[in-house]
């Protein structure tokens, strides 16, 4: 006789285990459905667009015919200047508010309200930008803006993780370095830096998908529909000119132009989406990658 | 000779470090004040009712005759869209986090939690995209709608949006449970679902709420997808079919129009501080349950 | 002459006074012990020592320190300071970095940059701390990877690696075997000659095997400082000592 023979009893419990597996996974699957349905329908959709001509010539016919080149150059431009402005400007703040501020109500005030201003709509960031930079600063439309105002949107999420990452070195390092006369600037960088890089790094280029991927901010600021530019030069706009972005694209394409073929609105969000899946698998990839050497 | 100019390098970063982290406080704090400043002038403007902001829902910022600044259907808007998306989000959310956490094999979990990561990533215009081409023809097919792009398409995308944010801090707040818990509940006899519903939803509560009110921060705050794809009627919505406008896509859609120092301009940035607040607040009691789950 | 006078030192965290005044001297080239209970504000003196308490914001000191006869003020070059006076932590701690540029690292800041200078002061130190033969094929490898008794003689290292006049060990054997705690020990003996050392610990036999004098210290006040002899004898100054030591209480 089976000693362990199952009764009602166990065989209930094994059913309602089993059920509630199968609903967890129903529920994740109903997330992740979407996002393979939803790609799938987009590449579909976007495959007769898909070429290499589509990134390397300009729109014609009002849009409805050619490539996406002026816009892919424009995000180019809008991502490197903001992170370029942003990166050091966060990196350092958090250095600061991490390795010197004091421990006053004050500073833990400013830490809450960097830490919150990370989940600010970038509606509200639009009109910060287009306020005090367009008008204001008196830079205009331009490139110049919207970058600016990209920066400021990524500034807050670039601390917070680069604050996180500058926690999670032990403070016991930070001691030892003390304790050999190192000064405090020794220590940050020469033991600090390099072991919050990867947390760091990773949190910039997440940034950068989030950069390319924003319309709201730009589309008052330097975004325009249509911009003519220069066949072949590698860097045909001015900072004080407005540029085409791929999502301000996008946008345009999907609600503003009529009777535009659907592969091409199609084709310019697959590519959007590629850069921004690529960007984030480079970041992914490089936590990973870190990770495993750091152990 | 050295050691003083190692001292005056010193001097000069610390002195840059300073900077930048007192001017990107200034810069980051100022938002706000800026915002309120170019609100500011409403305060002496004839035309302009606070009580009218909030509670009429007309809305006729450029007509000639009468101009109404009543934002009431856009809070509606904003509301409705945000809670019926939070109805599909929380649950699907929290089930997904419990499955990735609790029931899944490591190595897929590690995968799992890249696309769940990648579905974040998802720009909210190509959202946008998709609920004009995509579930604005799906929601044609199986409802009685006449017109796909409405209250219930907007709450789908935003819940889609939102849910990563969810899934990826409860799977944390669950990983923060120690894992004594988990096998002492084992060592009770008690299954894994047992041990997830009665051991770990309580002691992860705290991180699970703070998940939700992030997610909600998320999508209140969201702008292109509900703009392309919940509809543009300034009306209190009385079906999940109805077309509405949130706070956010009003400003998105008029913002071009309005032109500087108009009253319709600051009105424009009135509705951004509302926002602002609104965010702020949600975010604020997300960070005190996460702080006061540490202290216990 | 004393190498380090302190006078009336009292140290308080917020509204909490831990250290409630406390006097004594170290003289030169010896080994003096401190010993007390968990929480009687050791660690405290040692952190005012070398200056760190600095980067406790909510810490706040009164007295006098003085160390070679300078008095310890807000003018007080820091970190030459820390350089003068070595400190070893209780929880043996290698720094991320590989085993030569561990002990590299303090010499660095200094300002020593010369090749042949630096690989001399590393296999110096690192022999003195009766490390050398164990790491001198892996001198690149991380001092992370190294058993918690390496580490604590690569902090050993380490903290000789910029020739300090007075070394500060703080419980050191907290976190190390018996055997490394005992070789620690030997070195310590091999340096007393050179230099002065102040060891807390919370073994009252370490500190009677060690030491030439030896403080009890009892929340945050002085019972008794003299010599081992009188400390460990069947008639201390005071009763408590004779008490703590024969594991009484504490």
């Amino acid at each position: 006789m089976n000693r362990f023979a199952t009764t009602p009893l166990v065989q209930a419990k094994l059913r309602q285990e089993a059920l509630a597996s199968y609903a967890a996974l129903g529920m994740l699957v109903c997330i992740l459905l979407p996002l393979f349905g939803m790609v799938g329908d987009l590449v579909w959709q976007a495959a007769p667009s898909l070429t290499w001509q589509f990134l390397t010539t300009a729109p014609t016919h009002g849009m409805r015919e050619g490539g996406v080149r002026p816009a892919f150059i424009g995000t180019l431009y809008l991502v490197t200047i903001s992170l370029a402005v942003a990166t050091p400007i966060g990196v350092l703040a958090a250095v600061y508010l991490t390795e010197y501020a004091q421990d006053t109500w004050f500073n833990r005030a400013v830490n809450i309200a960097v830490l919150n201003l990370a989940g600010v709509p970038s509606i509200v960031h639009a009109l910060f930008g287009l306020g005090a930079f367009v008008y204001a600063a008196q830079l205009g439309y331009s490139i110049l803006s919207a970058s600016l105002t990209l920066a400021i949107m990524t500034m807050p999420v670039i601390i917070a993780s680069t604050r996180e990452a500058l926690l999670s070195v032990p403070r016991s390092y930070r001691e030892a370095c003390w304790n050999l006369g190192a000064s405090r600037w020794q220590t940050i960088r020469a033991i600090v830096l390099p072991n919050a890089l990867s947390g760091i790094l990773t949190g910039v280029i997440l940034q950068v998908s989030r950069a390319a991927g924003e319309t709201a901010p730009i589309m008052f600021t330097g975004a325009v529909f249509y911009k003519a530019i220069q066949p072949g030069t590698l860097l045909p706009y001015a900072l004080d000119e407005q540029c085409m972005a791929l999502s301000m694209h996008l946008y345009t394409l999907s609600t503003q132009t009529p009777g535009v073929a659907a592969s091409i609105p199609n084709a310019t969000a697959v590519l959007l989406l590629g850069l921004v899946f690529l960007v984030n698998s480079a970041a992914i990839g490089l936590r990973t990658f870190l990770r495993s050497r750091g152990k | 000779m050295w050691r003083r100019w190692r001292k005056l390098k010193e001097a000069f970063i610390e002195a840059l470090i300073r900077l930048c982290g007192i001017s990107a406080t200034i810069f980051v704090v100022g938002i706000f004040l800026f915002v309120c400043r170019e609100a500011f002038p409403l305060r002496h403007n004839p035309d302009f009712h606070l009580t009218e902001f909030f509670l009429s829902i007309q809305w006729y910022p450029t007509s000639e005759i009468t101009k109404r600044y009543g934002v009431l259907a856009m809070i509606a808007g904003t509301f409705s869209v945000t809670l019926l998306s939070m109805l599909m989000a929380a649950p699907l959310g929290l089930g997904a986090a419990i499955y990735i956490s609790e029931f899944c094999a490591p190595r897929p979990r590690e995968i799992l939690k890249v696309l769940v990561e990648l579905l974040a990533a998802i720009p909210s215009v190509v959202w946008g995209f998709a609920g004009l081409t995509i579930t604005s023809r799906l929601i044609v097919r199986f409802t009685s709608a006449d017109v796909g792009v409405n209250l219930l398409n907007g709450a789908v995308l935003l819940a889609l949006m939102s849910v990563p944010i969810i899934v990826s801090l409860a799977e944390d707040a669950f990983k923060a449970v120690p894992d004594s818990y988990r096998e002492a509940a084992i060592a009770l006899g008690a299954t894994r679902w047992q041990t997830t519903w009665r051991v770990l939803l309580p002691a992860a509560r705290n991180g699970l709420t703070a998940a939700v009110l992030l997610g909600f921060g998320r999508a209140i705050g969201e702008t292109m997808a509900v703009l392309m794809a919940s509809g543009h009627a300034i009306t209190i919505p009385h079906s999940v079919l109805d077309p509405v406008r949130t706070l956010t896509a009003n400003i998105a859609a008029e913002l071009g129009e309005a032109p500087a120092e108009s009253t319709h301009y600051q009105v424009l940035f009135l509705t951004g501080v509302l926002l602002f607040l609104i965010t702020f607040v949600v975010n604020l009691s997300a960070g005190l349950v996460i702080r006061r789950e540490r202290r216990s | 002459m004393n190498r380090i006078e302190v006078r009336d030192l009292r140290v308080a965290y917020g509204d909490r006074e831990v250290l409630h005044g406390v006097s004594f001297d170290l003289r030169e080239k010896e080994i003096l012990a401190i010993i007390g209970p968990a929480q009687s504000g050791k660690t405290s003196i040692l952190r005012c020592l070398n200056r760190t308490l600095d980067f406790s914001p909510d810490a706040r000191v009164s007295g006098a320190i003085t160390v070679d006869g300078q008095l310890l003020d807000r003018h007080t070059d820091v970190e030459a300071l820390r350089r003068k006076v070595g400190m070893v932590a209780p929880l043996p701690v290698g720094l991320p970095l590989s085993i030569y540029d561990n002990v590299a690292f303090a010499p660095r800041c200094a300002g020593i940059s010369g090749r042949a200078e630096l690989d001399a002061t590393v296999e110096q130190c690192l022999r003195r701390a009766v490390l050398w033969d164990e790491v001198k094929d892996r001198l690149t490898i991380s001092g992370t990877k190294l058993s918690g008794g390496q580490q604590q003689r690569l902090t050993l290292a380490r903290a000789l690696s910029h020739r300090p006049g007075i070394l500060c060990l703080d419980e050191f054997s907290i976190a190390i075997d018996p055997v490394t705690t005992m070789r620690i020990e030997e070195v310590l003996r091999e340096l007393r000659p050179e230099l002065s050392i102040i060891l807390v610990t919370n073994l009252t036999q370490q500190a009677k095997r060690l030491a030439d004098r030896t403080m009890f210290l009892l929340k945050g006040e002085i019972v008794e400082l003299a010599d081992n002899g009188v400390i460990f004898s069947a008639t201390p100054g005071d009763r408590r000592t004779f008490d703590y030591v024969n594991g009484k209480f504490g």
